[in-house]
């Protein structure tokens, strides 16, 4: 039972309940959809990028807890990061996921390291990280996990 | 639980010895997870494997592994004999009219697809329907559109009510001139709902169309009878069978099967071959190209023996036990909401919890030893239908118990508190 606690963490369940930065975000430059087939999972990512700096950042969609949570603590670590650095964050969050690293100053997002004990669960911690990816490109294909 | 009366008591007391013995032949039920004694109830995706089938497939390679239908050698004709052993045993559990209307495939999905690529393509053309249901596994709708492609042919789809059953009068409307092929599941592998197939196919007959069954979720599950039914094709998996995966069964009417150009060329098919022209085997041999999966069709074999030394009476009697017993008890559940509740079903019970995903649920079951399946059950459809992105599917097998419906049932209460 301990890695599941490691895996639900307070901050996970308030992120899950109370996401932040959810809804629609009017003048949005970039855009992208995520969707996981093999769990329904969907997630409308939009974000405004100002000279190469992520200005804001919203997210709508359903999702299991993980998911919500991994997008939500995303958006909120990814406002103010000019897009090379929202690109090395996602190298390092798979890292974390995965469990290949522990890479420094996470900061909240290490409370997803729970993950790696779960491997059938890495799609939903990585779904709004692959979709940010996306809408940097401003892709128009939704992007699928499988 | 509320008082006894005293036959009832006794029934229960037998059923429950007969489950306890049932339990014996199926090793990996003693499995333990994260201190936990296993409870398998994903048995829809696929079911546990008894002794018999494992020996079976083992007695096969170390005493009678040769190429079948072949060699001149004792091993061969040892191989041979085990093999159409086999397919006698499934003409019997399904009580066909020829052993020779047992085609070997590689499972219900193969099976189908061979029917739409054979049947379809040589007959359908443009304008010409096939009609499925609403709640059809991915396996019983993307065949049928690859042949809709090609050959211009239209999908028309039975809709599902809010039980989780088919609409009858739309049914009946459907059928008409056009409509080449009704290819339905016997069994929603989702709801757990068992259509009223019969009835389907004398309707179909009524209009001289032929009827396909998927029968993966059936065969397990409930006395299958392809005479008294009447269907013209059967489709069903091993694995789902408590035999091997990589080997199900397509049965066909002989005068449909004769009719059909094979599926596949290569070996075993063919009576002879010259460059210029070559003859077909008969059947079964015709839609059986290449060396087949000998041990799994000897493992499938083995399977069909011994549901049918149990009896359909014991297994009907004891999943529709548990099947009521679960859905009293998980319906007591506040927030829960049970998807699919036709009024005849086998032991399927798929359910949302509100404020809860599907995915959270079944991570924490498995760390209490509890197998489910959650998702969307490759009915994508039948999802969107309900409204629901996926669901929590528990499927009951003959080797369940009351017990481990209990066990369920708290780990739910738990999850719920966990998340609350």
């Amino acid at each position: 039972m301990n890695d599941l606690r490691e895996l639900y963490q307070d901050l996970i369940f308030d992120h899950y309940r109370q996401p932040r930065n959810y809804g629609p975000l009017e003048h949005a430059n970039r855009k992208a959809e995520g969707y996981n087939p093999l769990c329904g999972d969907k997630i409308s990512l939009a974000m405004i990028v100002k000279d190469g700096v992520i200005s804001d950042i919203r997210f709508e969609g359903v999702g299991c807890a993980i998911s919500t949570a991994s997008a939500s603590l995303m958006t909120e670590s990814l406002k103010g990061k000019d897009e090379g650095e929202a690109l090395n964050m996602l190298k390092d969050f798979q890292a974390l996921v995965t469990g290949v690293a522990v890479p420094d100053a996470m900061g909240k997002l290490t409370v997803l390291a729970g993950v790696q004990a779960f491997p059938q669960r890495v799609k939903c911690a990585t779904l709004a990280w692959h979709t940010m990816q996306a809408a940097l490109k401003n892709t128009t294909e939704p992007v699928s996990t499988e | 639980m509320n008082a006894h009366t005293h036959s009832s008591l006794e029934s229960d007391i037998k059923n429950h010895l007969n489950v306890q013995r049932w339990r014996h032949d199926f090793p990996i039920l003693q499995t333990r997870l994260y201190g936990k004694t296993l409870v398998y109830l994903d048995n829809a995706a696929t079911t546990q494997k008894p002794y018999t089938v494992m020996e079976a497939e083992n007695h096969y390679y170390r005493y009678d592994n040769a190429n079948v239908h072949r060699g001149i050698h004792t091993l061969s004709q040892r191989a041979t004999e085990a093999f159409e052993y086999a397919r006698v045993a499934l003409q019997h559990l399904m009580n066909a009219q020829y052993a020779h209307e047992i085609i070997f495939v590689r499972g219900t999905t193969e099976a189908i697809n061979l029917v739409a690529q054979s049947y379809g393509r040589s007959r359908f053309k443009a304008g010409d329907e096939i009609i499925v249901s609403g709640m059809e596994h991915h396996s019983n709708i993307v065949p049928w559109q690859m042949l809709c492609k090609q050959v211009g042919a239209i999908l028309r789809v039975i809709p599902v009510d809010d039980a989780g059953e088919l609409d009858r009068n739309t049914y009946d409307a459907l059928l008409c001139q056009r409509t080449k092929l009704v290819a339905i599941t016997h069994v929603s592998n989702t709801l757990g709902t068992i259509n009223p197939v019969k009835r389907m196919i004398d309707a179909a007959h009524a209009h001289h169309i032929p009827v396909l069954l998927d029968g993966a979720q059936a065969i397990a599950h409930l006395p299958v009878d392809v005479q008294d039914l009447d269907c013209d094709f059967y489709a069903f998996s091993g694995h789902k069978l408590y035999g091997p995966t990589g080997i199900g069964v397509l049965y066909g009417k002989s005068a449909l099967l004769d009719d059909m150009p094979p599926y596949q060329g290569g070996g075993d098919m063919i009576s002879s071959v010259s460059f210029e022209a070559t003859t077909y085997n008969k059947l079964p041999y015709k839609f059986e190209a290449g060396t087949p999966n000998i041990a799994g069709v000897v493992g499938v074999g083995a399977a069909a023996n011994y549901l049918n030394s149990i009896g359909f009476d014991a297994i009907v009697g004891h999943e529709q036990a548990l099947l009521s017993y679960a859905t009293e008890l998980i319906s007591e559940i506040p927030g829960l909401r049970i998807i699919g509740n036709a009024s005849n079903k086998t032991g399927i019970l798929s359910f949302v919890l509100q404020g809860l995903h599907p995915h959270d649920i079944g991570t924490f079951l498995d760390r209490q030893g509890i197998a489910v399946r959650t998702g969307h059950h490759c009915t994508m459809p039948l999802m969107e239908r309900f409204g629901v992105p996926a669901t929590v599917r528990a499927s009951f097998a003959l080797y369940n118990t009351i017990s481990e419906v209990d066990k369920l049932a708290e780990a739910i209460y738990q999850v719920k508190e966990v998340f609350k």
